[in-house]
C-alpha cells in the first residue's frame, strides 16, 4: 500500500493557499448558518454539516478541471459550494423555495447542479461510489479527459457498493478518484470499531488501487494529492483512493447530541481548525495580513447572509412542481 | 422493425432482442450494453450473441459479478452522456441492486428538477415454468412499476421484443425492461404491429370477457380464448408504466367482465391496480366483479408437478372467464 505518490508521479502544481482560504471561508460561513437556521426551524428535513472538514472540500474541489464530476453524500454542501456553485441556488433549496436550485425537490442531501458537474448530494451511504464509477466510464467512452470524483465517508467503506465500485474503476482502469473523507465516526458509530482493519487505504489496496494518507485538516496537502490523482487519472492510470483523515465538529445530522463523542477528542480536533492551518501558513509566508484574512471572513459571511435574506423572502414553490420532472416526456 | 432480423414469421423472440440491442447499438454511439456475461460469452441465454464481435469490448462491457456496481455505474453513465443498456441476469436479482435502480435511478430526474436525464435500459428477464426454484423464477414488476421515475416494459411478442426494446433505449427515461425466458424460443411475425412504447394491444378481439394480461401468459390468454365457449378479448398490456387504461377501460365497457391475467403472485400484484382502477372509472358498467388469476402468494416450488399447478394455464384462465360470463 502506497501512502504517498511517488515523486514522479506527482503533481508540479502549487496549492493556492489564500484561494484555498477563502473556499474554507465561504463553507465555515455557510454551514455555521444553516446549522442555526435548522436549529431555529427556518430549515425543513434533514441536514448534515461538514463543520471541521473544509479543507477537504476545499482542496479537492479546487484541484479539480472545470468540467471534471463530482458525486457527493449527504453531508455535500461543502463540496458543491468548492465547485463553485452559487450560494444563493443552494440557500433558496435548503429553504424549500420554488427557485432553489433543485426547485425545492431536492433540499439539502439531494442538492445538485449536474452544469458544474456536481451529479448531487446522495442520502444513501456509499451511493456515490458507482454513480462516479459509471460517469468515469462516461468520460473513458466519449475521449472526454473529464475526471470524476466519489466522496464518501469511512463509514460507506464497509458498504459492498465500496467494494464493487472500486474493484469496477480499477479493472476498467476508469478516470476516477475516490475521496475518503475519514471523519472517524460512522454516524453514531466509533468507525475504529467497525472493520478489523480500519485503514481505508489499506483496505483498497487490495483491489490494487493506489491509495494515500493525507492530513484531511491541511487543505493544501488535499489539494496536492488531488491534483497527482487526477493527473494520474487523465492520463489513463486509472483509479486512485485519498483517505483524508478529518474530524467532523456536529453530530451525524444537526441536532445530534454525540453523547459517544469523548470531550478530550472533540476539543483536539478544534484545535486543529482547517482554517487555522491555511491562515498560519499563510501568516508564516509573510504574504497575507491578519486583518486580509478577517476581511475575507467578513465577506464570506455576508455573501451567505445575503442568500438567507433573499432565500427568506422568496415563496415556496407552485403546486403543479410536484408534478413535474418524474420522467423524460 | 430492422431489416438486420430475419424477417417473416421464424424470428425468435430472442433473436429480435439481440437484433433490437443491434441496432440501438449501431444507431446510436453513446449506446452501450453492460453485465454479466453479456460480451464474449454472449449471455447466459445468448442474448447479446455476436454483440461483442461487433462494437468490441469497450461498448459491450463484460462486467464482475457485482450488480451494485455494475448497475450503479449504469446511472451514474446515463446522467453522464451515455445510453446504457445494463442487463441483470435474473429478475430475481434486482435483490442485489435494487439502491440504483430505486433510489437513484427513479428518482435523480426529478430531485434535480430535470437537469439530470437517466436514460438507461435495466434488461432482466422473469418466467416460471422450468423448475428455476424460488430464487430464479419470480415476477417483481409490480415492485418496480409501485416506483414512480420508472417504466416498466414487458414484452410478449416477437415485434415487442425488438421494438419495444428500440423504444426503451431511445426514451430518455429510465426503463426496466422485463423479457420473458419462456418466451425466448418462441417464434413470431417480427413485423407485426408497431405500436409505440405506452400503448396496450389487442391481441383478440372478443365480446363476452376482457382478460388483460402481459408476458408469458398471453399465450396462455390466447389459448384459452381459443377454447370457449366465452368469446374472450385479449388485452396485451406490453407496459405497466405507462399504463394505458384507455385500451383497458374501452373494451372493459363493452364486455362488462374483466379478468386480469399475469405470472406474478397475485396478492398485491399490478392486477390489484388495474381491478381498482377499473372500479374507480367503471363500476356502474360492470356486469360481473373483476376477477383476477396469477400465482398464489407462496414461493415458487422446484418441483415442475407443483410449479406448474399454481400457474394459471389456458384451462384455469378459459374457466374462470367462463364463471365471470356465467356470473352476469
Amino acid at each position: 500500500m502506497g501512502t504517498s505518490i511517488p515523486a514522479e508521479q506527482r503533481s508540479s502544481r502549487e496549492a493556492p493557499e489564500l484561494q484555498l482560504f477563502s473556499t474554507m471561508a465561504l463553507i465555515r460561513a455557510f454551514e455555521t448558518r444553516v446549522s442555526e437556521l435548522y436549529r431555529d426551524g427556518e430549515i425543513p428535513g434533514f441536514v448534515h454539516t461538514s463543520l471541521g472538514q473544509e479543507a477537504v472540500a476545499a482542496g479537492v474541489g479546487t484541484a479539480l478541471r472545470d468540467d471534471d464530476y463530482v458525486a457527493t453524500t449527504h453531508r455535500g454542501h461543502g463540496h458543491c459550494l468548492a465547485r463553485g456553485m452559487e450560494v444563493e441556488g443552494m440557500m433558496a433549496e435548503l429553504f424549500a423555495r420554488g427557485e432553489g436550485i433543485c426547485h425545492g425537490k431536492g433540499g439539502s442531501m439531494h442538492i445538485a447542479d449536474p452544469a458544474r458537474g456536481v451529479l448531487g448530494a446522495n442520502a444513501i451511504v456509499g451511493a456515490s461510489l458507482p454513480l462516479a464509477v459509471g460517469a468515469g466510464l462516461s468520460s473513458k467512452l466519449l475521449g472526454q479527459g473529464r475526471v470524476a470524483v466519489a466522496f464518501f465517508g469511512e463509514g460507506a467503506v464497509n458498504q459492498g457498493a465500496f467494494h464493487e465500485a472500486v474493484n469496477l474503476a480499477a479493472i476498467q482502469s476508469l478516470p476516477v478518484v475516490l475521496v475518503c473523507e475519514n471523519n472517524v465516526y460512522a454516524e453514531f458509530s466509533d468507525s475504529r470499531l467497525m472493520a478489523k482493519v480500519p485503514s481505508v487505504a489499506e483496505r483498497c489496496a487490495s483491489y490494487g488501487v493506489d491509495a494515500s494518507v493525507v492530513d484531511g485538516n491541511d487543505a493544501a496537502a488535499v489539494y496536492g494529492v488531488t491534483a497527482s490523482a487526477t493527473e494520474r487519472a487523465r492520463a489513463g492510470d486509472g483509479p486512485y483512493l485519498i483517505e483524508a483523515e478529518t474530524y467532523r465538529w456536529h453530530g451525524h445530522y444537526e441536532g445530534d447530541a454525540q453523547p459517544y463523542k469523548p470531550e478530550e477528542e472533540a476539543s483536539a480536533w478544534r484545535e486543529r481548525d482547517p482554517l487555522e492551518v491555511s491562515a498560519a501558513r499563510l501568516r508564516e509566508r509573510g504574504e497575507t495580513s491578519d486583518e486580509e484574512l478577517e476581511r475575507i471572513r467578513a465577506e464570506a459571511g455576508e455573501r451567505v447572509e445575503r442568500a438567507i435574506e433573499r432565500a427568506r423572502e422568496l415563496p415556496a414553490p407552485d403546486p403543479e412542481e410536484a408534478y413535474a420532472d418524474v420522467y423524460a416526456d | 422493425m430492422s431489416t438486420q432480423t430475419e424477417s417473416g414469421s421464424e424470428t425468435r423472440y430472442i433473436d429480435a432482442l439481440g437484433a433490437g440491442m443491434a441496432a440501438a447499438l449501431e444507431e446510436d454511439e453513446r449506446v452501450v450494453l453492460i453485465g454479466i456475461d453479456v460480451g464474449a460469452g454472449g449471455g447466459i441465454f445468448q442474448v447479446s450473441k455476436g454483440l461483442y464481435d461487433r462494437f468490441g469490448p469497450e461498448r459491450v462491457i463484460d462486467t464482475p459479478i457485482s450488480e451494485m456496481a455494475y448497475v450503479g455505474a449504469a446511472v451514474g453513465a446515463a446522467m453522464t452522456g451515455l445510453r446504457p443498456i445494463v442487463e441483470i441476469m435474473f429478475m430475481d436479482f434486482v435483490g442485489v441492486c435494487m439502491d440504483p435502480i430505486l433510489n437513484q435511478a427513479a428518482k435523480l430526474r426529478y430531485m434535480t428538477a430535470g437537469a439530470l436525464e437517466i436514460p438507461v435500459v435495466f434488461r432482466m428477464q422473469t418466467g416460471a415454468g422450468k423448475s428455476a426454484g424460488a430464487q430464479h423464477s419470480q415476477s417483481l414488476e409490480a415492485w418496480v412499476a409501485h416506483v414512480p421515475g420508472l417504466k416498466v416494459v414487458m414484452p410478449a411478442t416477437v415485434a415487442d421484443a425488438h421494438d419495444l426494446l428500440l423504444a426503451s433505449v431511445r426514451d430518455s427515461s429510465p426503463v426496466v425492461f422485463v423479457e420473458n425466458r419462456r418466451l425466448y424460443s418462441s417464434r413470431g411475425d417480427c413485423e407485426a404491429d408497431q405500436l409505440p412504447l405506452g400503448r396496450a394491444r389487442v391481441a383478440r378481439a372478443g365480446e363476452d370477457v376482457t382478460v388483460v394480461t402481459w408476458g408469458q401468459m398471453l399465450r396462455r390468454c390466447l389459448a384459452a380464448g381459443e377454447e370457449g365457449p366465452a368469446s374472450l378479448e385479449v388485452i396485451d398490456l406490453r407496459s405497466l408504466r405507462p399504463l394505458d387504461m384507455k385500451t383497458v377501460i374501452e373494451s372493459t365497457r363493452r364486455t362488462g367482465r374483466l379478468l386480469i391475467v399475469h405470472e406474478a403472485v397475485q396478492d398485491f400484484g399490478a392486477g390489484a391496480e388495474i381491478a381498482a382502477r377499473i372500479a374507480d372509472e367503471l363500476f356502474d358498467e360492470l356486469r360481473t366483479p373483476v376477477r383476477r388469476l396469477g400465482n398464489p402468494a407462496v414461493p415458487m416450488p422446484f418441483s415442475p408437478e407443483l410449479e406448474s399447478a399454481l400457474m394459471p394455464t389456458s384451462k384455469s384462465i378459459s374457466e374462470a372467464a367462463q364463471r365471470l360470463k356465467m356470473e352476469g
